[in-house]
């Protein structure tokens, strides 16, 4: 049975910033990333900004174009496809970006910001499109009248639907959510994560969630992938994550996590310092300059994966929780 | 009661936009006593920060406060002029803000910065306010040798809050506002620096008001929690009352629309969003999203009452 919609292998984006005065550099965006996202699961990815969680995503879909490695979708390396032959995939794979308000065209209509997707893959005529329009705005919680105003008429939330509804429309099979909810309020924030989840089982989707809200995470997802300067330091089923966090990474973004509640202080395994420069990363364990649990091999020895248990794999000399 | 810090009396804040009047702020009232911790929660446009920057009389054209006192230590803040509010600013009172980088100036070096302000407040020379820009850097856990001589540029989001906690703290204000000090950073970084805001605070005991729209932070740092909604004040009360009994429907909305790690609830977010201030809705500016609006709510403001010991709400359902 082969359930894996996208297999991504030995993925490394680096980006060359040229130096004015200095030597030109290569930021090491992803380094190395290795994953496997099955069919109809939502996978998340999370990390802190600069962990290259977005530059992931981007890659897996080609919008950036891979420095190094494979990707492989249902079953065909697409890494090395041409422009024209990506089309075909293009169509099964759709991205909503993060903030709402630069993602949409503001001097065109909902209408045709929306079915912009159909005119360019199925060549439909115009009242076929304005058909399609009109069910997918409903399907999305907004209504038919909403196809003929602007992009600034709406608010955030409602922009996010909007963006949904045009990544929608083409029926992919595929989609990254960058941070679909961090511009958005909580209370606005608890609709659309809602409307993902509906949708996701209406049209059997697949999702790549993209974001740095932990509470998020664990109320989404299905399998979890924790991010660091460029790499991947553990995966698992999300219960697995969640409840025997293997990394001290991942149990310090867990205890960092303010909770919502007076009675439940926070604990005080917090990583000490900052996240060091991509451009130069740590040598060794990447977390070693931060981690409470560094031994001297760390600084050394870069970790392998090693397996915690079923599919739960962790990049760390000292797995927490192994005797 | 003689350890009472700061009233607010009926503010009221408009922006005079060309697409109308923004009243921002309406009829907000609330008192702090000494040595309190008091979270301002909202969202997005619901007047938290309008509040902060009309306590420090920071509010510039087009904003202007139409009505209300501000009294801090029995002076009429709203009545002061610039003189007497530049003896108060920086001194009794401080400020930090959001966005750490563009509050310093990116020109001038960390340690000059520091003590202009620590220069102005205990009336010195820059020259020999470097002694204490040391002691306020080694508060906040910085290195100062190191530190005073870099470029706002060249420091991390956390190490340039934690440069404005320092320049706050320095001539010990008996009130600090910080508004939202931690949103534009990473949750390690943000733990880190709530961690050392609470030890701070803690040690020299000085009241503060978070601004957030985390109510994760404020749960973890505040004594007392007051609930804004476009413009108003909606509810009021100690932090452990507000999350164990919360009353109005819009805090209660809230409570159920965060996710929280580790618990399996089903969200629920509240239905509608935050309406236009230039256009507020009649009676309580709620009523258009509350799952229990009566018609006297889009008819009639409610008022800020004490429903039980020091737990105030502004709602019909409560009277």
């Amino acid at each position: 049975m082969d359930n894996t919609l996208i297999e991504v292998q030995n993925l490394k984006k680096y980006f060359l910033r040229h130096g004015f005065f200095s030597k030109s550099e290569y930021v090491h965006a992803v380094d190395d990333v290795n994953l496997e996202i099955k069919k109809r699961e939502i996978f998340s990815v999370v990390g802190e900004s600069g962990s290259g969680k977005t530059t992931l995503g981007r890659v897996i879909l080609r919008l950036t174009e891979p420095t190094f490695g494979r990707i492989i979708y249902d079953g065909q390396d697409i890494t090395a496809l041409s422009q024209k032959d990506m089309i075909k995939f293009r169509k099964k794979m759709q991205i909503v970006f993060q903030d709402p308000y630069n993602s949409l065209h503001p001097r065109k209509l909902v209408k045709d910001i929306i079915g912009e997707g159909l005119a360019i893959h199925e060549h439909l005529p115009v009242d076929e499109i304005s058909e399609k329009v009109r069910e997918i705005l409903k399907k999305v919680g907004l209504n038919e009248d909403h196809m003929f105003r602007y992009p600034h008429e709406f608010s955030g939330g409602q922009r996010q639907r909007i963006a949904i509804a045009r990544a929608l429309i083409i029926k992919p099979e595929f989609i990254v959510l960058d941070e679909p909810t961090s511009a958005l309020d909580v209370s606005v924030q608890a609709n659309v994560l809602e409307l993902l989840i509906d949708l996701k089982k209406y049209f059997d989707l697949t999702y790549l969630f993209i974001t740095h809200n932990l509470a998020v995470v664990d109320y989404i997802s299905d399998f979890v992938a924790v991010m660091y300067l460029g790499q991947i330091v553990e995966i698992g089923r999300k219960d697995d994550i969640f409840s025997f966090p293997a990394h001290p990474y991942t149990y310090a973004l867990l205890s960092s996590i303010p909770a919502p509640d007076p009675q439940r202080k926070r604990s005080n395994v917090i990583p000490k310092g900052e996240i060091p420069s991509a451009i130069n990363p740590p040598r060794g364990c990447r977390f070693h300059t931060r981690c409470l649990y560094a031994k001297e091999m760390c600084k050394f020895e870069e970790p392998q994966f090693f397996n915690v248990s079923g599919d739960h794999i962790v990049k760390c000399h000292f797995p927490l929780g192994k005797a | 009661m003689n350890d009472v810090l700061l009233e607010v009396k009926n503010l009221r804040v408009v922006f005079h936009t060309y697409r109308g009047i923004v009243q921002a702020l309406d009829d907000v009232s609330f008192t702090i006593h000494r040595n309190e911790r008091v979270g301002i929660i909202g969202e997005t446009g619901c007047g938290k920060s309008v509040t902060s920057l009309a306590i420090m009389r920071l509010i510039e054209p087009p904003g202007e406060i139409v009505n209300g006192e501000i009294i801090f230590e029995g002076k009429d803040l709203v009545k002061l002029n610039e003189n007497s509010l530049n003896t108060i600013r920086g001194k009794e009172i401080s400020m930090i803000f959001q966005e750490p980088l563009s509050s310093l100036n990116p020109v001038m070096k960390v340690g000059f910065q520091i003590g202009e302000s620590i220069s102005k407040v205990k009336n010195i020379s820059i020259k020999a306010s470097q002694k204490f820009v040391r002691d306020a850097l080694k508060a906040v856990d910085l290195d100062p040798e190191r530190v005073v001589n870099l470029y706002p540029s060249e420091l991390s989001g956390g190490m340039a809050q934690r440069v404005m906690i320092s320049m706050a703290l320095s001539t010990n204000p008996k009130l600090m506002i910080a508004d939202e000090p931690t949103s534009a950073l990473d949750v390690t970084i943000q733990a880190q620096i709530m961690n050392l805001l609470d030890e701070l605070v803690s040690k020299m005991k000085n009241t503060v008001i978070l601004i957030t729209h985390d109510l994760g932070v404020a749960a973890q740092f505040c004594d007392k929690i007051l609930i804004m909604y476009a413009g108003t004040i909606v509810e009021f009360a100690e932090t452990k009352e507000l999350f164990e009994n919360p009353l109005h429907p819009y805090t209660k909305g809230l409570l159920k629309a965060i996710p929280k790690v580790g618990n399996k609830n089903k969200i629920v977010g509240i239905p509608g969003s935050v309406p236009d201030l230039v256009n507020p809705p009649r009676g309580c500016r709620f009523h258009p999203r509350c799952p229990f609006a009566m018609e006297i709510c889009k008819i009639e403001k409610p008022t800020l009452k004490t429903e039980s010991q020091d737990h105030l709400v502004s709602c019909h359902l409560y009277r």
